[in-house]
């Protein structure tokens, strides 16, 4: 980790403006982020996929964001105004979401999305743009990127797809990446092939990433530290490594509740919610 | 005075209840939460106002006003609008006002018949198409493709050459011409409703085609029914009145708002308001349909359903 | 695999499924048999493509197949089934908020299998059905939209039963569910399948999933089970075929267990 945190959010609110009054997703969570791997890990509801969007700026305008502090180095993201955060989404900080059919362009080519990425923070020719993005899809090893890149995104599969996305997130050079839900819709073998490919990137270029997902498994084996939510709040913080000895009732409940590979159980523990984890986290 | 807030207070939680104790007051709910959505657009309640104005003038208006609108007092041709005659007069001195009123019978009476024949038409087209899909499916499509081609004004002149000019005509002509948009709407919803689960669920419980399609391909298909009906509606109502307007439609003395623009045109410049009076409450009712067809929209939007984001 | 079961209630041999002609024809599943003895719980585990819920909705009567048996409690089935065929075997789907019709009560969604299949005492069968799968009458008169995923996969689960089949096909019906719901909801399926009999056929990706599950699992790949093993050999990973353990490996509960 270096000194100054790459990233820090603290205290930070967001709501939306329901029909009958405002609904609260995420009540005041506080982390950093250096150049490491964090996972944030909740169930639906958790607000996790909106602290991605709210650190991009990228919420629908009926939501409150507000925090006492929202921070990517020197730059107050809470703040800035629309055309700084256009420059730093992709520039500083890019996002690869979860479904790669929704997320990329289906009437133009995957190269030329990736060039089109490239091209908008950096003033480059057509061709130093489409020399970029083969190298960029070499990187993210895809097989014959020349081919690849005539391709559309309905011609590819789901983990080239996601491949692509990451090329195109990539490509900017970013110093943080936020990921979410990146291998919810692949296969299990694919996921696992395109976890090592992240980790790999984001570790040869001293990037920061924030890893959102329900999977615990996941954001486990992956991650450097682990951000569990529940109802819009930090239930607990801890080292990867460490979950197991976890502190809190929630994560403990969470984790019991697996079914183990390894391990006959007739019974699957379940999981009893307690009403007081909705006002905030278990003194560890 | 508090007894009736209560009264009202408590419907209210019966009918927003989230345990209702039984069918009619589910469905009764659901109808209430979808009024309260709309309510809350003011454009939409402006179309409600208008479509109920329509409606409670073609029902109530004529035993309001004695006045017949046959009438013709030829002295008092071509008048103003003034405190004896609201709208004025026309050519043939009969009250203009109390001609819009008995109009609004006529309007009404062309929507309901169009909707009513246009409907079920198009849904039962629609969905047999896409739900069987194959050779039925293109056969159908191509019907429905025959009648999308024939222009209504065409057709209507073709048939009131046919069969003599009249309101009853002017149905036919727009029902005809009215119902393939609907066949195409019901089928496209057929197409992705007959792939849902609830449906496979209802096949593997030994439901006949016919139970499938009527319990659970027609409600999906319904809503976006409705609101291409709603906005429709404005078209058959100008549509008509173009038709009237040439003559096809109500012959004269009837009323028919359409007809009376067109009898008004040789005075448009000097004695305006007998063409524009009766064209202003067309373009209302026009207007009033529009508005209520896309607040229904914005109301039956699946992501404002409640459906998981 | 070969073994002969005297009881089997679900008896697929050489089946053969595949969709268009010619030279587009893709063959998704190829010659698979197995058989599935009367009460027990057999998992069917592979990745996208592989055939697995191309199998099974053939099982269920919504697939056609183009050659080999499908037999169900000792006769062979169709894809065009009477109505005493279809009550025999139900299925819950993978999607909580696709399986259940947005414009029908809960009621009306239990009520329509018992209409069709010519049941009585509705009321009582409905309020039997929802308190089997821990719903309580409050739920009954709601839309789909009121309830949770985890609550409509419990109705959904409720509406499969409710016609009393003797097999139960599951297709990935948690994958869409939280962890926490998940493990409700697994629990539920194996305390009904216990109380009532049920033979389960249960397709996932999930291992460990299919593991608490089942008692013996298959395992495809493009449209062919490459192994076939039962469920204490699999928590051993002791498997014999290559994709059998890359498949293990992959499964990052794994993983974690043997960093731990």
């Amino acid at each position: 980790m270096s000194e100054t945190p790459l990233l820090q959010v603290e205290d930070l609110r967001v709501s939306y403006q329901g029909r009958v009054g405002p609904v609260p997703a995420v009540r005041g969570i506080s982390f950093t982020l250096g150049r490491e791997r964090l996972g944030i890990v909740g169930e639906s509801g958790s607000g996790k996929s909106t602290i991605g969007r709210a650190i991009l700026g990228l919420l629908p305008n009926n939501a409150t964001v507000t925090a006492r502090q929202l921070r990517l180095h020197d730059v107050d993201l809470l703040h800035a105004s629309k055309r700084a955060l256009r420059d730093i989404r992709g520039r500083r900080i890019s996002m690869v979401l979860q479904d790669p059919k929704f997320s990329l362009n289906p009437v133009m080519t995957v190269g030329r999305q990736i060039a089109e990425s490239y091209r908008v923070h950096r003033s480059a020719s057509a061709t130093e743009a489409r020399r970029k993005t083969l190298e960029m899809l070499d990187a993210v090893r895809i097989d014959n990127p020349e081919r690849v890149y005539d391709l559309y995104p309905h011609e590819v599969s789901g983990g080239m797809g996601q491949r692509v996305m990451i090329a195109m997130m990539l490509i900017p050079e970013p110093e943080l990446l936020i990921a979410d839900e990146p291998t919810s819709a692949l296969d299990v073998t694919v996921q696992a092939q395109l976890l090592v490919l992240i980790n790999e990137l984001i570790a040869r270029r001293g990037m920061g990433l924030i890893l959102i997902s329900h999977n615990l498994n996941l954001v486990a084996s992956f991650c450097d530290r682990v951000v569990v939510m529940y109802a819009g709040r930090v239930m607990e913080t801890c080292k990867a490594a460490e979950l197991d000895r976890a502190q809190h009732p929630y994560t403990k409940g969470l984790l019991a509740c697996r079914p183990l590979i390894d391990r006959a159980q007739p019974e699957l523990p379940q999981l009893a919610r307690d009403p007081s984890w909705l006002d905030g986290p278990v003194a560890a | 005075m508090t007894a009736a807030v209560e009264d009202r207070q408590s419907l209210r939680q019966w009918l927003l209840t989230d345990a209702p104790l039984g069918r009619t007051q589910a469905r009764l709910g659901r109808f209430y939460s979808n009024w309260l959505a709309l309510r809350r657009n003011p454009l939409a309640m402006a179309g409600v106002a208008i479509v109920v104005g329509l409606l409670l003038l073609a029902a109530i208006g004529p035993s309001l006003f004695s006045a017949s609108p046959y009438a013709q007092i030829l002295t008092d041709r071509l008048e103003a609008p003034s405190g004896e005659h609201w709208f004025g007069t026309d050519q043939l001195g009969r009250d203009i006002f109390i001609r819009v009123v008995y109009g609004s019978r006529i309007t009404l009476m062309l929507i309901a018949l169009v909707s009513v024949i246009v409907v079920p038409v198009g849904l039962l087209v629609g969905t047999v198409a896409g739900y069987f899909g194959g050779l039925l499916d293109i056969l159908l499509m191509r019907v429905t493709d025959l009648f999308l081609a024939l222009p209504r004004l065409v057709l209507a002149l073709a048939i009131a050459s046919a069969l003599g000019p009249s309101i009853q005509n002017v149905i036919i002509a727009i029902a005809i011409t009215s119902w393939p948009p609907y066949a195409r709407l019901a089928r496209a919803e057929t197409l992705t409703t007959r792939k849902s689960d609830y449906v496979m669920a209802a096949k593997m419980q030994g439901a006949s085609h016919a139970h499938i399609i009527w319990n659970h391909i027609v409600p999906l298909c319904l809503p976006s029914i409705i609101v291409r009906l709603t906005l429709d509606m404005a078209g058959i109502v100008l549509i008509a009145a173009g038709l009237g307007f040439l003559g096809m439609g109500a012959q004269p003395p009837s009323p028919e708002w359409g007809a009376m623009v067109s009898t008004g045109r040789d005075y448009i410049l000097d004695q305006f308001w007998v063409a524009t009076l009766p064209g202003a409450a067309i373009f209302v009712v026009s207007l009033g349909f529009n508005l209520l067809g896309d607040g229904l929209r914005d109301v039956f939007d699946p992501k404002a359903a409640g459906h998981k984001a | 695999m070969g073994r002969w079961r005297p009881d089997a209630v679900i008896e697929i041999a050489d089946v053969t499924i595949s969709f268009g002609s010619g030279a587009h024809r893709i063959d998704a599943v190829r010659g698979v048999s197995f058989k599935v003895a009367q009460g027990e719980a057999f998992g069917l585990v592979g990745e996208s493509g592989c055939g697995k819920s191309t199998l099974l909705r053939a099982i269920a009567g919504l697939q056609d197949t183009a050659g080999g048996t499908i037999a169900l409690a000792g006769h062979s089935v169709g894809a065009r089934r009477t109505r005493a065929e279809r009550r025999l075997v139900q299925m819950v789907f993978q999607d909580p908020y696709g399986s259940l019709n947005p414009t029908h009560t809960v009621d009306r969604i239990l009520a329509e299998p018992l209409a069709i299949q010519g049941l009585d005492n509705v009321d009582q069968r409905i309020e039997q059905a929802l308190g089997e799968v821990g719903m309580g009458s409050q739920h009954r008169f709601r839309y789909p939209h009121q309830i949770s995923g985890g609550q409509r996969q419990r109705i959904a689960i409720a509406r499969a039963l409710i016609m009393e089949p003797k097999i139960l096909l599951l297709d990935e019906p948690t994958s869409a569910l939280d962890l926490s719901v998940q493990a409700e909801i697994l629990n539920l399926l194996k305390r009904v399948g216990r109380n009532r009999g049920l033979t389960m056929l249960m397709v996932s990706h999930d291992l460990p999933v299919i593991a608490h599950m089942c008692s013996r699992i298959a395992v495809m790949k493009r449209g062919e089970i490459v192994e076939t093993l039962p469920v204490d050999r699999l928590r051993r990973g002791e498997a014999d075929h290559a994709y059998t353990r890359e498949l293990l490996a992959s499964s990052l509960e794994t993983t974690m267990a043997q960093a731990n």
